[in-house]
């Protein structure tokens, strides 16, 4: 951890991500305003004292909203990536190791799956099971399975010709021994990197999700359907699409830039 | 040696290792690596196995270590440990002879060790595996291969990672932690290659006096016969997958039967040219 601090981009990172993190954690305990609360008298006001991010076109609390719709976002992008890499690294792992035809069976699943464009399939997934914030994340989820599974077979199939692993299956070690306690170790510099990318895309998945009106459900804030809503007001309200967007922007910059120093070759510290 | 160990009750000539006819052909290109091969150890003897690159000599280690079963190659012969045909035996027996029973080092002491895991696990490692020992055990027998091995201050040590050693001292992580279960076999390819000469010295005396105080045999690989000289009784030379001459070491050496063995022996460079 202290190497990685010394990064430049790792630190910038640490301090975006940090400082959404508080913002949604106090989103989630207190909000200055009831986030789906309206109010006729205060509608499409900009920045003020009171509302400090403006209100929308319903008169409620942009802040309010984006700090909750935020805590959506990044709680289903966090969900989304464990299912990916709970599944993709126990996949990645066995074709990795093994080889033959369960890598072959697997692994051409694996390419269908990434053949179809991401949001399409998530789309098909959705009308076949509905919308909603769960459906979403099981959707997403599925969909991050390939990403991961092949950067883990990828690292395993590289690792299991190290002479370490030789050596440890000269001690008698079993092969979920050599591949999970000897092995996994040394590819997590690795896959930390790509679970920083991972939830990046989940986060804008998400966002592209709720945008197109298939995830979170109104009245529930989240940034993707509050973009939606925002662009209708564009002209008459431009704060609101501004601060929804910079919110998202700061969620993947934050998470971009710690995969930046994750991956910037400092892994190589470690040995 | 330890009452545990796999004994033939009644054998009359007790052999640690026989290996008898031992052919071992590549599937891939058809090429025939070790043709035929016989090589039998006695309970705590050390063997040079000595030969150039090609000659089959780590292919035969291999076969041994139960190691080629990764590779594509068909085998022909017997190889007896204890009296136990390892080619007839099963993946879970020969896993339990693994580490246990046979012990290897290698010639890369800069990746045979796990990048990730401190030199105290990795020497635990096969106690871990093999026995029933107590954590506290563990550590116990660990410090003491880790002092045996003449590693400085082994209670620090085994809290380090393999980068925070020199190469020497990895070596000697790698020989305690293939040496602290105290295995009846001890197979050491090239174990000094990645040396340098002063270091070389100590790791052989060092194999020497573990394989004296435990007595353990050891099978030594090498192409340089200085090192066979310096730590085995008996060698046995290996040229294009023959073993060419058998013998004591004194007596190859002083009155070489093959053209083979006496290039090698008139290779050795001499004292004077160093």
């Amino acid at each position: 951890m202290k190497q990685y601090m010394k990064n430049p981009n790792f630190r910038l990172g640490a301090i975006i991500t940090g400082f959404m993190i508080i913002l949604i954690l106090i989103g989630a305990l207190w909000t200055p305003y009831d986030p789906n609360a309206m109010d006729a008298s205060a509608k499409m006001q900009g920045p003020s004292f009171a509302h400090i991010l403006g209100t929308d076109n319903f008169g409620r609390d942009i802040f309010s909203r984006v700090i909750q719709g935020a805590g959506a976002t990044f709680t289903i992008a966090a969900a989304t990536v464990a299912i990916g890499l709970l599944i993709g690294v126990t996949v990645g792992a066995l074709t990795g190791y093994y080889g033959g035809w369960l890598d072959e069976v697997l692994m051409r699943i694996n390419d269908s799956i990434l053949a179809f464009p991401s949001i399409l399939l998530a789309l098909v997934i959705i009308a076949l099971m509905g919308g909603g914030k769960y459906n979403i994340i099981v959707a997403l989820g599925i969909l991050f399975i390939p990403s991961f599974a092949r950067i883990v077979r990828t690292e395993v199939a590289k690792q299991k010709n190290m002479d370490y692993v030789r050596n440890a299956r000269l001690m008698g070690a079993g092969d979920m021994r050599i591949l999970f306690v000897h092995i996994m170790p040394n590819i997590v510099p690795v896959l930390l990197s790509s679970v920083a990318i991972g939830f990046n895309n989940a986060v804008l998945s998400e966002a592209s999700m709720s945008y197109l009106g298939v995830g979170v459900q109104p009245p529930d804030p989240s940034l993707g359907r509050m973009l939606n809503e925002a662009q209708t007001y564009l002209t008459t309200a431009p704060w609101y699409a501004f601060f929804v967007g910079i919110a998202i922007v700061l969620l993947i910059l934050g998470f971009g830039l710690l995969s930046e120093g994750l991956g910037g070759g400092d892994g190589d510290v470690i040995r | 040696m330890s009452s545990d160990k796999l004994i033939v009750p009644g054998a009359e000539d007790r052999k640690l290792l026989d290996v008898r006819g031992l052919k071992v052909t590549f599937r891939s290109n058809n090429k025939e690596a070790v043709k035929g091969i016989d090589l039998s150890m006695a309970p705590g003897e050390r063997l040079g196995l000595v030969g150039e690159s090609g000659s089959g000599k780590t292919v035969t280690a291999m076969a041994i270590s139960g190691l080629i079963e990764r590779y594509n190659v068909d085998m022909e012969g017997e190889i007896l440990f204890n009296g136990k045909d390892l080619r007839n035996a099963t993946r879970d027996e020969i896993r339990r002879i693994q580490g246990r029973e046979i012990g290897v080092v290698f010639q890369e002491p800069m990746t045979s060790l796990n990048p990730l895991m401190k030199i105290g696990y990795q020497v635990e490692e096969t106690l871990r595996i093999h026995t029933k020992a107590t954590p506290e055990r563990r550590k116990e027998l660990a410090i003491e291969a880790l002092t045996k091995v003449g590693l400085p201050d082994p209670e620090v040590t085994y809290n380090k990672y393999p980068h925070q050693l020199s190469g020497g001292q990895r070596q000697r992580a790698m020989i305690a932690s293939a040496a602290v279960i105290k295995p009846a076999l001890l197979i050491c390819d090239e174990p000094t290659t990645a040396l340098d000469v002063s270091v070389q010295a100590q790791i052989l005396e060092l194999l020497k006096s573990i394989s004296e105080e435990y007595d353990v045999g050891i099978l030594l690989i090498s192409h340089d016969l200085r090192v066979i000289k310096a730590l085995c009784e008996r060698v046995a030379v290996m040229y294009k997958g023959r073993i060419v001459e058998q013998g004591l070491t004194e007596e190859v050496f002083s009155d070489p039967k093959d053209e083979y063995t006496r290039q090698l022996i008139s290779a050795i460079p001499q004292r004077k040219r160093r």
